[in-house]
C-alpha cells in the first residue's frame, strides 16, 4: 500500500516515519495558527469589527505573535495541584489529536499511513482526550475546573456515541469489491466519485455535525469551557505553553473532524462529476471541503447561545442516540434485503423530518410556564 | 424554579460543594459575589455578598451643595445617569419650590427615555453574553448604545458623568440640531432593536435557556420590593410614569409592558418591548418641543432650601429610583437616602435561583440587570 516518501523508493522505515510525523506536526501548527487567525477574522466580520489588523498586513501575524507571547509566559502551577497529573494532562489531550492524523487522508495516497481500519482508528484515538480533560480538571485544585471536567466527561461520552454510530451508518453501506462495508477512509472516498454520501445519508451527516460540535466543545455545546459560567473550565489554572497546547489540540481536533467529515460525507478529494484530478487539485478540494465545514462551525459559534447541561444530555440520549440506532437498523435492513440506494435517501429524509419534529416539539412545547399571577394567561 | 429538583436517592455519601462566584467572575456584572452551594449541577443554596463597591455616596452628598450632588447621582447609576439625576433634582425642586420651564421638562423626558433605551441596549448585549452568545449580542448592543452615547456627548459634553440637569432646569441649551439628531438616533435604535430581537428572541436555544427559568410569582416579587421590568415581568402593571406621573408623562401615550410568567424570558422580552415604548414616548415629546427658557427666571446663584423632607421617585430603567432628602435649611442636604432599584431586585435572587442549575444562576443574575454601583452606592 505504501509508496515511498514523495515517490522515493527504499527509504529506511524509521526515517520515513520520522519525516512524515515531522511534516504532520509542522503542518498542524501552521494550520492551527491559520485557523485561529481565520476564526478571529470571520467572527470579527460577523460582529461588525475588523478582527486583528495590527500585526503584519491585515494582522496575519497575529497568531504568531500570540504563540510567541504564550511561549514566553510563566508556566504556573497552583500550590494545591497534583503535580504529575496536572502536567501529564496536557499530553493526554495533545498527543491523541496528533496521532489521529496518521490515518486522515488528504488526497489519493497522501496520508501518513493507509489503515484498513482508518475510520475506527481516528475515532478511537481522538476520544482519548476526554481523559486529559478530566485529569486537568481534577488535578487543578479548582472548583470551576472540576465542574468543567465533569461536564466535559459527561458530554464527551454522551456525544461520542452518536458520532461513532453516524459514521458506522455510512461505512456499512460503502460498496467495495469484496461486498459492502469498509472502514478504510480511502475506500470510502473512492466510492463517492459521483455522488457524495451527504446526498444519500443526510440524516447521518446531521447527527455527525451536531455530535462533532459537542465533541469539540464548540458553541452551542461549549458547556465545559463556558466562559460566563465556569470561566474556561478545566484549563482555568493553566498558563503559558501548557495552555497553548490545549488550545492547539482544540483546533487540531476541529481540523481532523472536519477532514473526516469531508472524507466520509463530502467525498474528500473526489470531484462530484467523477473526473480524476491531479494531486494538487485533490489536496485543495479536501482542504476546501474541510474549511467549508469549519467556517460553518465558526458561524454557529457567533450566533448560538450555550445550552444547559441537562438539555445537552437529554438531546444526546433521548434524540440523537435513538435516531442513530434507527438509522443503523434501516441501513442494515437495506443491506440484508438488497434494496436499491433510493431507499437510503428516502429513509434519511423521513428521519430528518422526524428529527426536526422532535427537536421542534421538544424545544417549544415541553416547557412548563405557569403564570406568575393567578388568572393570567397560561401560554406564551 | 417551576419544578422541584429531582430527589436523588444516594447510595453513597455525597457532599455539597461551595462554589464562590465573584467578586471577580466574568458574569457577575461587577464586584458582586455569590456563594453557590451545589449538589452536582443543581443549586441548593445561594448566599449573596454585597458591599464591595460601597463608597458612601449618600454621606458624601451631605457634604456637597445641591448642585455638586447632581454629579454624584451619575456615579451611583452609571447606566441611567439622567434618570438618577432627575430623581435628585426633582427632590431639590420640591423642597425649594422651583417651577421648571416647559421646554426643560420635555428635554428632560427625551433624555431620560433615551437613557432608558441605551441602558436596555446594554442589558440586551450583556445578557447575550450571559446566555453564551460569543460576543455577537454584546457588540450589537454596544453599537446601538454608542449611537445614543454620541448624542449625549453632543448635548452634555461628557460621555458618562453628564451632570446636565440642574435644580430648576438644565445646565445649558441643547445643540441646534438636537431634534434631527434625536430622530436619527431613534431610527437607528429601532433597527438595532430588530436586530437584537432577531438574534436572540427568535433563537430556540435562547428560549430553551430562558423560558421557565428563574420564576418569581407576583406575590413574592411584591414582597421582596422589586420594581421596574423585574416586577412587571411577573404580571404586576406597576410603572411610576403612569401611576404617579412626573414630568409630562401624563400627557404622552404609552403602554405599560407586563409579562405573564415572571421568568427570565419575560424579563428579557419585556425590556425589548419597553425600549420600543420609549421610542414612542420620545417621538411624542419631539412633537411638543418648543423654543423657550430652560431655567426659571429667578434662579439664585446659591440654591438654599427651607427645612423639610421629601421623597421623590422616578421610573429608572431598572425600577424605582428614589431619593429621600431631609433638609434643615441651608445649601446642602442634611440627610440623603437613595432607594436603589437594583438592591431590592437583587433580594429576590435567592428565591429565583434555588433549585436551578449553575448555568441558570448566571442567566438569572443577568436578567436582573444589576448595576453594582447602584446596589452598593
Amino acid at each position: 500500500m505504501n509508496v515511498g516518501l514523495f515517490g522515493i523508493e527504499n527509504v529506511n522505515i524509521w526515517v520515513d516515519a520520522f519525516i512524515r510525523l515531522q511534516l504532520i506536526v509542522v503542518l498542524m501548527t501552521v494550520v492551527v495558527m491559520g485557523l485561529i487567525y481565520g476564526e478571529r477574522k470571520i467572527i470579527g466580520r460577523f460582529q461588525r469589527r475588523l478582527g486583528p489588523m495590527r500585526t503584519g498586513p491585515f494582522g496575519i501575524l497575529q497568531s504568531l505573535a500570540d504563540a510567541l507571547k504564550l511561549v514566553g509566559k510563566e508556566d504556573l502551577r497552583p500550590r494545591g495541584a497534583d503535580p504529575w497529573v496536572f502536567e501529564l494532562a496536557v499530553y493526554f489531550v495533545f498527543v491523541p489529536v496528533f496521532m489521529a492524523f496518521v490515518a486522515v487522508p488528504f488526497a489519493f495516497d497522501w496520508n501518513v499511513r493507509v489503515l484498513e481500519l482508518g475510520l475506527f482508528y481516528v475515532v478511537a484515538i481522538s476520544s482519548i482526550n476526554i481523559v486529559g480533560w478530566v485529569m486537568a480538571g481534577w488535578a487543578s485544585d479548582n472548583r470551576y475546573a472540576m465542574l468543567g471536567a465533569l461536564r466535559a466527561a459527561a458530554q464527551g461520552i454522551s456525544y461520542e456515541l452518536p458520532l461513532i454510530l453516524s459514521l458506522i451508518a455510512v461505512s456499512m453501506v460503502v460498496s467495495t469489491d469484496a461486498g459492502r462495508g469498509s472502514l478504510d477512509l480511502g475506500v470510502i472516498v473512492a466510492e463517492q466519485g459521483h455522488i457524495p454520501y451527504i446526498v444519500w445519508q443526510p440524516l447521518a451527516f446531521a447527527i455527525f455535525y451536531v455530535a462533532m460540535l459537542a465533541e469539540l466543545n464548540r458553541t452551542p455545546f461549549d458547556i465545559p469551557v463556558g466562559e460566563s459560567e465556569v470561566v474556561g473550565g478545566p484549563f482555568v489554572e493553566y498558563s503559558g505553553i501548557r495552555w497553548s497546547m490545549f488550545f492547539l489540540a482544540e483546533y487540531a481536533g476541529l481540523f481532523i473532524l472536519a477532514l473526516v467529515a469531508a472524507a466520509v460525507f463530502l467525498g474528500g478529494w473526489a470531484w462530484p462529476l467523477g473526473e480524476e484530478l491531479g494531486t494538487v487539485w485533490q489536496l485543495l478540494l479536501t482542504a476546501g471541503k474541510a474549511l467549508l465545514l469549519i467556517f460553518s462551525v465558526f458561524w454557529v459559534r457567533v450566533t448560538m447561545p450555550r445550552m444547559r447541561i441537562d438539555q445537552l444530555m437529554g438531546f444526546s440520549w433521548k434524540v440523537l442516540l435513538p435516531m442513530s440506532f434507527a438509522l443503523i437498523l434501516v441501513n442494515g435492513l437495506i443491506l440484508v434485503y438488497d434494496w436499491p440506494d433510493v431507499v437510503l435517501l428516502a429513509s434519511n429524509i423521513v428521519g430528518l423530518i422526524a428529527l426536526y419534529l422532535i427537536v421542534d416539539r421538544g424545544i417549544t412545547q415541553r416547557r412548563v410556564r405557569p403564570p406568575a399571577r393567578a388568572g393570567a394567561a397560561t401560554t406564551a | 424554579m417551576t419544578q422541584p429538583p429531582p430527589v436523588l436517592e444516594n447510595e453513597f455519601e455525597t457532599e455539597d460543594i461551595f462554589v464562590n462566584m465573584g467578586p471577580q467572575h466574568p458574569s457577575t456584572h461587577g464586584v458582586f459575589r455569590m456563594v453557590l452551594t451545589i449538589d452536582g449541577e443543581l443549586i441548593t443554596d445561594v448566599t449573596p455578598y454585597l458591599g464591595y463597591m460601597h463608597r458612601g455616596a449618600e454621606k458624601l452628598c451631605e457634604t456637597m451643595d445641591y448642585r455638586q450632588g447632581i454629579g454624584y447621582m451619575d456615579r451611583t447609576e452609571y447606566l441611567a445617569n439622567f434618570n438618577a439625576e432627575l430623581s435628585y433634582v426633582m427632590a431639590v425642586e420640591q423642597l425649594a419650590e422651583l417651577e421648571v420651564p416647559e421646554r426643560a421638562t420635555w428635554i428632560r423626558m427625551i433624555l431620560c427615555e433615551l437613557n432608558r433605551l441605551s441602558s436596555h441596549f446594554m442589558f440586551l448585549g450583556a445578557f447575550g453574553t450571559d446566555v453564551g452568545v460569543f460576543g455577537t449580542a454584546f457588540v450589537y448592543g454596544f453599537k446601538n448604545r454608542e449611537i445614543i452615547q454620541d448624542l449625549f456627548e453632543e448635548v452634555t459634553g461628557d460621555r458618562l458623568m453628564f451632570a446636565y440637569f440642574r435644580a430648576g432646569g438644565l445646565a445649558w441649551e441643547v445643540p441646534d440640531n438636537f431634534e434631527t439628531r434625536v430622530r436619527e438616533v431613534l431610527r437607528d435604535s429601532r433597527e438595532g432593536l430588530q436586530e437584537l430581537d432577531g438574534l436572540m428572541t427568535q433563537n430556540e436555544i435562547f428560549r430553551a435557556r430562558t423560558e421557565g427559568v428563574g420564576v418569581i410569582t407576583a406575590e413574592d416579587a411584591i414582597d421582596w420590593g422589586t420594581s421596574g421590568p423585574t416586577l412587571r415581568a411577573s404580571g404586576v402593571p406597576m410603572d411610576i410614569r403612569r401611576d404617579e406621573p412626573y414630568l409630562f408623562y401624563d400627557q404622552v401615550d404609552f403602554d405599560v409592558i407586563t409579562g405573564d410568567h415572571g421568568d427570565v424570558f419575560d424579563r428579557f422580552y419585556g425590556r425589548i418591548r419597553e425600549a420600543s415604548e420609549s421610542i414612542k414616548i420620545i417621538e411624542q415629546c419631539l412633537e411638543r418641543l418648543e423654543p423657550g427658557p430652560i431655567v426659571p427666571d429667578r434662579l439664585p446663584r446659591m440654591l438654599r432650601t427651607p427645612a423639610g423632607e421629601v421623597y421623590t421617585r422616578t421610573e429608572a430603567p431598572r425600577g424605582e429610583y428614589g431619593i429621600y432628602l431631609v433638609s434643615k435649611g441651608g445649601n446642602r442636604p442634611h440627610r440623603l437616602k437613595i432607594r436603589s432599584a437594583c438592591l431590592s431586585n437583587l433580594q429576590a435572587l435567592r428565591d429565583m435561583t434555588i433549585g436551578g442549575y449553575v448555568a441558570d444562576a448566571v442567566v438569572i443574575l443577568g436578567s436582573l440587570d444589576i448595576v453594582l454601583c447602584e446596589v452598593d452606592r
